[in-house]
């Protein structure tokens, strides 16, 4: 059982410089909870509050039920691995790795025992009396994941591991620690990252962080299909959910939207109170759920500005309705040559339109 | 002329010379020499830039050929010759040599250079470190950084002297100005003490001066290195389990364990010339001899260049695989 609690959690550094406030999260044991959020946003300086590294100015965090505050990091139960791997150069991988443990006064056939098979589960057996300097990029990952895990410890906390790997052994990284989770289904994980691709496939939740609090919490797919704000329904999805203004023209189980600026009339398939008509919203809907139409039910219709052909998809850009709307991305499913300079009318489906007023989603009023 | 007057002169004619030097030639080469023009201009540039950074080292090139190399050449020939009335000199082997490893003086300034050797290195070195260390750690570390750097402006003769003051003795009954005989009555001495005649201890009152000044030097170059290390490695090392003690030995001391080789052979080249100090502040007397004080003396107050020139050759001699070794891990480090 590991269970780690943050409650009205809060970091202000020199007094007055607030980062953090009112971080609220219960994790459960065998989660991978992963940070996300802009550059900035205070996911790392969260991440090194759990691992004892930053103090934490107000609220409390335990682990266990265990307050964890004032503990030092080597007593809180966590391994971490740093963005840049933090490997100790002058020790070989086997000095890496037994670092803790004979720090921990540990027998050393003990040691050796772990070590062999952390180092085989991780393909280093052959490397374990090398420095670092004589290791690739993706070897010197997998040597400080295996210093965390020789540790057996309760909580691995990553910060940001794969930025610093080229994008093939990225992938390659990405789906190693997938497996390495799903072999420790009790150990819990604690994850950042700005890489949204990491979050969806690793979370089993993700905690997306802005303004300097939680934004939302949730499965990713809870995240992609039902954002609780703008901010999430933007930040999560490549290319950014389009935001188009508009008004409310008929309440009801199923909402039917004006947009603005000369659009056309679509359908949501969210429910709204009849004292709601007229609200001004904004419509969200992902370039991919877009789809070209010819019905009345139809989001906008205008010229189509560039077109980026990528083969699987196409990316379409269209010409904005003023000039201080947002712009519009459509993404339609395979090859269409010469869509650019055409005018098409665009819809999705009700149950893929998102609405929002006052930055929050109308499905959690 | 008001020498201050003359030292202003003398500063405007070098830097102006300097310049000058530069300019001309660089405008020599480039419009008379090989014109980057008519029909060899391609030709005349690469040329011109073949020869310009021989321009930029010949100055340097000349003063280290004429005061470094043909001194070391001439000292060897001195070494192994004889002066004769008259000034003629006469070719004599290794005789100076011979002379000179007979005498008890010469040994005396071997052993002493060797504790130098020692003691200051080290020192300066472990205090270089801890200041550097414990400096970074709190709000006013910068101001004792630069106390502790300041003595590094100081010359080793003002130094000598300042510390001559420090163990400066007056007599029973008068005020003590130096420094430590005022602490040794305090502390419930009976009468002042005489500290650089006390054969033995007043070699180390001499190494203290040397500390003093070098370990400005140490902490800089340690400070920096210190500051080179990666953050994270300390934090892992944290997270790992380290306490303070074994962050700083087992993490940041071997990573900059190159910097601390560098800094060490340095002081210790400084150590093998040490001359000032010990010239100003005993001579030599009551057994402080060092090489180089010794090679002073045999040199010009006995006009004895055989053997002055022979004590030369063997400080150099000791000096240069600490050299060759100091350069080698200096290149090693800035890789």
């Amino acid at each position: 059982m590991t269970n780690l609690k943050l409650t009205n959690v809060e970091k202000t550094y020199a007094g007055n410089i607030n980062v953090l406030n009112d971080i609220n999260l219960d994790i459960k044991t065998g989660e991978l909870i992963v940070f996300v959020g802009p550059s900035g946003c205070g996911k790392s300086t969260l991440l090194r509050m759990i691992a004892g590294l930053e103090t934490i100015t107000s609220g409390d965090f335990t682990i266990d039920g265990v307050r964890m505050n004032d503990m030092p990091p080597a007593q809180r139960g966590i391994a971490m691995v740093f963005q840049s791997y933090a490997l100790y150069p002058h020790m070989t991988v086997r000095d890496n790795m037994s670092f803790a443990l004979k720090l921990a006064k540990k027998p050393q056939a003990e040691i050796d025992a772990a070590i062999d098979r952390v180092a085989a589960t991780l393909q280093l057996t052959d490397y374990l009396d090398r420095l670092p300097k004589a290791l690739s990029g993706g070897q010197r990952q997998r040597v400080a994941i295996g210093r965390s895990i020789v540790r057996d410890p309760k909580v691995y906390l990553f910060d940001e591991p794969l930025s610093n790997l080229d994008a093939a052994l990225r992938v390659a990284t990405r789906i190693e620690i997938a497996q390495l989770k799903e072999s420790m289904p009790d150990s819990t994980m604690v994850y950042v990252t700005h890489d949204q691709v990491e979050a969806m496939t690793l979370a089993s939740r993700i905690v997306v962080l802005a303004n300097k609090g939680i934004a939302q919490v949730g499965t990713p797919l809870d995240l992609y299909e039902r954002p609780e704000n703008e901010f999430v329904a933007q930040f999560i999805g490549s290319p950014a959910m389009n935001l188009l203004s508009g008004t409310v023209e008929q309440t009801g189980e199923v909402t039917q939207v004006r947009v603005d600026h000369g659009g056309g009339s679509i359908s949501a398939n969210i429910p709204t109170r009849a004292d709601m008509q007229g609200m001004s919203v904004n419509i969200g809907i992902r370039p991919e759920d877009m789809e070209p139409t010819t019905s009345d039910n139809y989001a906008f219709e205008n010229v189509v500005e560039i077109a980026e052909a990528l083969g699987e998809v196409t990316q379409v850009y269209f010409k904005r309705q003023t000039a201080n709307a947002n712009p519009v991305i459509a993404k339609l499913q395979g090859i269409h040559r010469e869509v650019r300079g055409q005018t098409m009318r665009m819809t999705a489906e009700p149950g893929k339109v998102h609405l929002f007023a006052d930055g929050q989603s109308l499905l959690y009023r | 002329m008001h020498p201050a007057l003359q030292a202003i002169v003398t500063i405007i004619i070098g830097v102006g010379g300097c310049v000058g030097y530069f300019y001309f030639s660089n405008q020599f080469l480039d419009k008379v020499l090989f014109p980057a023009r008519g029909p060899n201009a391609g030709r005349n540039i690469t040329r011109a830039n073949m020869i310009r950074p021989w321009l930029f080292l010949m100055p340097a090139l000349l003063a280290l050929g004429v005061y470094l190399a043909y001194p070391v050449v001439e000292t060897l020939r001195l070494s192994l010759t004889e002066r004769l009335p008259g000034g003629e000199s006469q070719y004599v082997g290794l005789a100076n040599y011979q002379q000179m490893f007979a005498e008890p003086k010469f040994w005396e300034a071997m052993r002493n250079n060797m504790m130098w050797l020692l003691v200051v290195p080290a020192l300066s070195t472990v205090f270089g470190l801890l200041a550097a260390q414990l400096s970074d750690r709190v709000r006013w570390g910068n101001l004792a950084k630069s106390l502790i750097f300041m003595p590094m402006a100081i010359s080793f003769v003002g130094a000598a002297v300042i510390w001559k003051l420090v163990y400066d003795a007056r007599p029973v009954g008068q005020d003590q100005i130096g420094v430590l005989n005022a602490l040794y009555m305090f502390f419930g001495g009976t009468e002042p003490k005489n500290w650089l005649t006390m054969i033995g201890p007043n070699n180390y009152l001499l190494m203290i001066v040397l500390v003093w000044i070098q370990t400005g030097f140490a902490m800089v170059i340690l400070s920096a290195a210190l500051r080179g290390i990666p953050e994270e490695t300390v934090e892992a090392a944290i997270v790992d389990g380290a306490n303070p003690f074994q962050v700083f030995f087992k993490i940041k001391v071997p990573q900059i364990m190159g910097t601390i080789v560098v800094v060490w052979t340095t002081i210790t080249i400084v150590v093998l010339k040490v001359f000032d100090i010990v010239f100003a502040m005993t001579n030599g007397q009551w057994e402080t001899q060092v090489l180089a004080n010794y090679m002073y003396d045999k040199l010009f107050r006995a006009n004895d260049w055989g053997v002055g020139s022979a004590s030369a050759m063997i400080i150099m001699l000791l000096v240069s695989p600490i050299l060759v070794w100091n350069v080698y891990n200096a290149r090693k480090e800035m890789k």
